[in-house]
């Protein structure tokens, strides 16, 4: 096995490197919950709940915690972030209360958010004054008519859903206006991958949520925000494991008892899973312990996309100077859903990451996303998988080339990742990289119904996707499993 | 308790979880919402601090009781009963 301890795995292709002792090692045999996943959604339910007084085993199956916020270093110096794009100013009040005053304080707006298209070419803050501007200068509407449609979108709530989607809502508010209505859609589909045929009410709910103060990011990266939540998990007494692959969560008598990892078992009084939805209720519970109602609606709940990224490390002493922090680009004439998940398409974003990203640093890189299907990645050849990664990246550089003439040569690396690459690091079915569509929440949210003690938190349902939503719904989780475990201690008293 | 200490119960609890907002002189009579900035997560953190200080098991269907000042107080008078005081931020 001595070589196997000298080879460098990198990514899908490569399988994952061998684990050389029992990540359970000096666990314990019985805690009160055993979070499973350590996305912002788990980390925050496990925070919450040991600093309520609980005993919390956190177990993860990647290396690093983070789930989908997450990165990766590469030689040359370049660190690129996975999904530190962009969020709420939520983000900030949600990481006060539930994390640490260190972690808020970092929370800083970003300057700029640009569209360029071949409909519009605009720059905005995407606070409500700044986006109202834009909607009367730029695209020659009335003030009634925006104040109507953001009073709408405000009032939305997730109790009374119309049954109206997306689309119909934007026709209603801005009849055959396709320039407004890719405006309003572009920048929410690349954060939670929803598009026009989705509910009106979660897209109402997340747009508003964005369209108050601006976007929002962490100032140290992605890498240092992970390492404080992790102290401050530590501080609170959670056992973080990484590396561990749950094989099983183990219901007994409809109720659940814990999990069977590496060959043991650990109880639990509860056990809450960030994992995917439906890789929890079917694979890790299994179909024998529901309902055949609930197993049957819980198998139709559809998966939301995947995504395709590139990323773009700048030479060590080059600079590119500030041009925008978020770009949502296009070369499509008029703006679709279904096509921003074309493979190959003419629409991606580009976040660019300058130095103020980790104050101290020198360094800039960018990362180009894309909406993408599982299905266009998923049975290639080596060598069509190769190719068409290689296409991947060539799309990106002349995009960027064109955006921003003389950038390309002061890129020295690159690299691209595909549904395949997510679902090799997160484990999510179809490497979904925004959870399931609206009518996942649901089924999330009544899985103990089904099974006493168990509980699902993560990106479900569009609203809580996101770093925002996902942290939330992590909270949301962790005020049931509290009122559980406090309920079980009063009758074991 | 009292119903004045019930008051104050959960105005300290409020203070803890929006430490920026003013609290002399709400009118309890008016929905807290419009007077304060709060947002339904900080609604779940009232109900989470009262179970773990008070033991309240709070249902879903409840939460709407938290909207003013006196209807937590009706809400949670009969709860509270022979309960101390305990206030974090006096």
């Amino acid at each position: 096995m001595s070589t196997d301890r000298k080879k460098y795995f990198r990514g899908s292709s490569d399988g994952k490197a061998p684990t050389f002792k029992n990540p359970l090692d000096g666990v314990e045999d019985r805690y009160d919950l055993i979070v499973i996943g350590s996305g912002l959604a788990g980390m925050t339910a496990a925070n919450v709940l040991a600093r309520s007084g609980f005993k919390v085993l956190l177990v993860e199956q990647h290396y690093n915690l983070g789930g989908m916020a997450t990165w990766f270093k590469r030689a040359g110096g370049h660190v690129f972030d996975i999904s530190l794009h962009g969020f709420p100013i939520g983000m900030k009040k949600t990481c006060r209360k539930y994390w640490t005053k260190e972690i808020a304080d970092r929370i800083v707006q970003l300057e700029s958010i640009r569209f360029s298209n071949p409909q519009f070419d605009i720059e905005t803050t995407f606070t409500t004054e700044d986006f109202t501007r834009h909607l009367t200068n730029t695209f020659g509407l009335s003030n009634k008519s925006v104040d109507g449609f953001f009073a709408h979108v405000r009032g939305m709530n997730f109790y009374d859903d119309s049954g109206a989607t997306t689309g119909e809502l934007f026709e209603e508010h801005f009849p055959g206006r396709n320039d407004v209505h890719r405006l309003l859609m572009e920048p929410i589909s690349y954060a939670n991958g929803s598009s026009l045929a989705d509910p009106a009410i979660s897209y109402g709910i997340v747009f508003s949520n964005f369209m108050s103060k601006g976007v929002f990011t962490y100032s140290g990266g992605t890498d240092h925000l992970i390492k404080l939540m992790k102290a401050e998990l530590r501080r609170n007494g959670v056992e973080l494991r990484n590396k561990v692959q749950v094989d099983r969560i183990i219901v007994d008598g409809g109720r659940v008892a814990g999990i069977e990892a590496h060959g043991r078992t650990i109880e639990a009084g509860s056990v809450l899973s960030n994992a995917n939805l439906k890789s929890t209720i079917l694979k890790l519970v299994g179909p024998e312990h529901l309902s055949s109602e609930y197993r049957k609606g819980v198998e139709s709940v559809r998966l939301n996309n995947s995504s395709t990224q590139v990323y773009l490390g700048v030479k060590q002493g080059e600079t590119i100077p500030f041009v925008t922090d978020l770009l949502f680009t296009s070369t499509r004439e008029t703006f679709d859903s279904p096509s921003l998940c074309d493979k190959h398409g003419e629409s991606r974003t580009f976040s660019f990451y300058y130095p103020k990203t980790r104050p101290g640093s020198d360094r800039y890189t960018l990362v180009s996303s894309m909406n993408a299907h599982w299905d266009d990645w998923a049975k290639l050849t080596d060598e069509e998988y190769a190719r068409d990664k290689a296409i991947l990246i060539e799309d990106t550089l002349t995009t960027l080339e064109r955006l921003i003439p003389g950038t390309r040569r002061k890129i020295d690396y690159v690299e691209a990742s595909t549904p395949r690459t997510f679902q090799f690091y997160t484990q999510h079915q179809q490497g979904s990289s925004f959870g399931t569509k609206f009518e996942g929440l649901g089924y999330s949210m009544n899985l103990s119904d089904q099974i006493t003690g168990l509980y699902h938190a993560g990106s479900v349902g569009i609203i809580m996707s996101g770093w925002l939503g996902a942290a939330n719904y992590g909270v949301i989780t962790a005020n049931k499993v509290d009122s559980f475990l406090r309920q079980l201690e009063s009758i074991e008293a | 308790m009292t119903r004045d200490e019930t008051i104050l119960a959960v105005k300290d609890i409020i203070s803890t979880i929006a430490p920026d907002e003013e609290l002399v002189g709400l009118d309890t009579a008016v929905p807290l919402r419009d007077q304060i900035e709060l947002d339904s997560m900080d609604f779940l953190d009232i109900v989470m601090e009262l179970r773990k200080r008070y033991s309240v098991q709070m249902p879903e269907e409840d939460y709407g009781e938290l909207n003013t000042l006196d209807s937590c107080a009706d809400y949670l008078m009969p709860r509270l009963e022979g309960q101390e005081l305990k206030l974090q931020n006096a």
